[in-house]
């Protein structure tokens, strides 16, 4: 069981948490004008790092909000988690 | 390859079982192949086995970073069945599970392949509704497949509690007969063997780290025991389709994530048929030898370590207990766990890439075992020819650029 550390809560269990996958993705500023290619990439392609992995994480039992964590794909270590729009999306793994 | 039969172990008995030949060699690489496989899983050993048997090419390589059949070939809950919803998932299915049909004899090898029947129980109306859409649209495909009520699950099984009052009251299944169990290792053993009986060297702990290109092709590998060069790769490495996708140079639609089972110390027979439950992600057998051989889902997260965690482990056997209340002081004497490649629409990906030379055969997800003599044919009909055949065509890559989705997840979800 992870001991997740939400930004807003505290240490808390892995169970009153929802994943949302790899984080920082970006949606396209104007869908309508940028190729399949682009929308694919943006819509299914994800980095899957085996390593150090930006993802998000909804505290759906706590209070509910949003957040990235830094987290260790092997050994599931979790480095740090912030709010969102804390970081700069172009700066992190 | 000395072919086994009961002569050979009449006289392997003899002599106290002490000359028995080695299943196969244990090969140094060669500086060249015409194709290197990576992955020695069961779909990379099959897929070097149909390249021998149907198109001839025997100079192969199978490169594995850790020993065959020890990754998710080995860690799977052995169940084999073809009830998928969409015609081309069904289709690819139902061509593997009929070569499951007479494969123990082609192989020469006890796959253990048991007929014994898959139930997938219904838990709400909605869930029948989904389950008997399934089973029209399989029998529309050909694949045997029939809806039971809830007196029939219980004459199948009378172990199982159909009582209304439970959390998941049991309305009906889906039934394939034809379903079952088959030993996850002898697969890769069975399939190890023939293949090295072709030529193929299967080279053990010998892990790929890179992949080398010239003008926009892929010409060699290079691994923990030195460059490879290869005329064509194709790559079946399950979890970490993305790793060698990341070496390669293109992205690829895929999380991996843990997955996991368990069995139980063993007990008289009491359970013979698969019993799955997608709505409250637990399935579960019997073993031969008496264990209860049970899995949960998948972690949420993305995940590489081989283990899955605690939280879900007793989801699943809560609700497995639920379901078989006699099964409630059982004890789980091992757990484990594999890393799955799931794509979004819960269907493989068998094909070409957008490098030259380089094939891939990835996202099985949760669900990849039962397809490993299908995956294997259709891979080496795909390197062979250099193009795709009818049954993997809509697997492609490109689909997740088109948007022609096979949505899978209703019949895919659980079952493994």
């Amino acid at each position: 069981m992870l001991m997740i550390d939400c930004p807003w809560c505290g240490n808390r269990d892995e169970s009153e948490f929802m994943y949302g996958g790899e984080g920082n993705i970006v949606r396209p500023q104007d869908p309508e004008s940028i190729s399949d290619d682009s929308w694919s990439d943006y819509l299914f392609m994800r980095k899957n790092t085996k390593g150090l992995y930006m993802e998000q994480w909804l505290h759906s039992y706590g209070c509910r909000r949003w957040f990235l964590a830094e987290r260790e794909t092997v050994s599931y270590e979790i480095l740090n988690t912030h709010k969102i729009g804390e970081i700069n999306p172009e700066s992190k793994s | 390859m000395k072919r086994y039969s009961l002569f050979s172990l009449v006289r392997n008995g003899i002599n106290h079982h002490s000359n028995w030949d080695r299943v196969w060699r244990n090969p140094n690489p060669r500086p060249e192949y015409d194709v290197v496989i990576i992955g020695g899983g069961g779909h990379g050993l099959a897929t070097a086995y149909y390249l021998a048997k149907e198109h001839k090419i025997t100079k192969i390589a199978v490169l594995e970073k850790g020993y065959i059949g020890g990754g998710n070939t080995g860690r799977n809950t052995e169940i084999v069945r073809s009830n998928y919803l969409w015609d081309e998932a069904a289709q690819l299915y139902e061509f593997s599970l009929k070569l499951w049909q007479n494969l123990s004899s082609e192989l020469n090898f006890n796959l253990m392949y048991s007929k014994k029947g898959v139930l997938n129980l219904g838990h709400s109306l909605q869930d029948m509704r989904d389950i008997s859409r399934r089973v029209n649209a399989n029998r529309l495909n050909g694949i045997d497949s029939e809806l039971l009520s809830t007196e029939e699950v219980k004459g199948l099984v009378p172990i199982i509690n159909t009582s209304p009052d439970t959390r998941y009251p049991i309305l009906g299944a889906s039934l394939q007969k034809r379903g079952g169990t088959a030993r996850h290792d002898g697969v890769a053993w069975g399939f190890g063997r023939a293949a090295d009986a072709f030529g193929v060297d299967i080279i053990q702990g010998c892990e790929v780290v890179g992949i080398r290109q010239e003008d926009g092709s892929a010409v060699g590998v290079d691994t923990t025991k030195g460059y490879i060069k290869a005329k064509k790769i194709g790559v079946a490495v399950a979890g970490h389709s993305t790793v060698l996708a990341n070496m390669a140079g293109f992205r690829l639609p895929i999380e991996t994530h843990p997955l996991q089972a368990w069995v139980t110390d063993p007990i008289k027979p009491v359970l013979d048929v698969v019993v799955m439950s997608n709505s409250v992600h637990a399935y579960v057998s019997q073993t031969d030898r008496g264990e209860l051989l049970a899995g949960a889902g998948i972690d949420a997260y993305v995940g590489y370590g081989q283990r899955g965690s605690f939280s879900v482990l007793e989801h699943a056997a809560s609700s497995i207990i639920e379901l078989f209340p006699i099964f409630s002081r059982i004890r789980v004497v091992r757990q484990w766990g594999g890393i799955v490649d799931t794509t979004p629409d819960a269907c493989p990906i068998i094909g070409k890439t957008p490098l030259k030379g380089l094939f891939l055969n990835c996202g099985w997800g949760t669900g990849g075992y039962k397809a490993t003599p299908g995956s294997g044919w259709v891979f080496a009909y795909t390197i062979a020819n250099d193009t795709p055949h009818n049954l993997n065509e809509p697997f492609s890559l490109e689909r997740f650029i088109t948007g022609k989705l096979i949505d899978e997840h209703g019949a895919a979800g659980v079952a493994h």
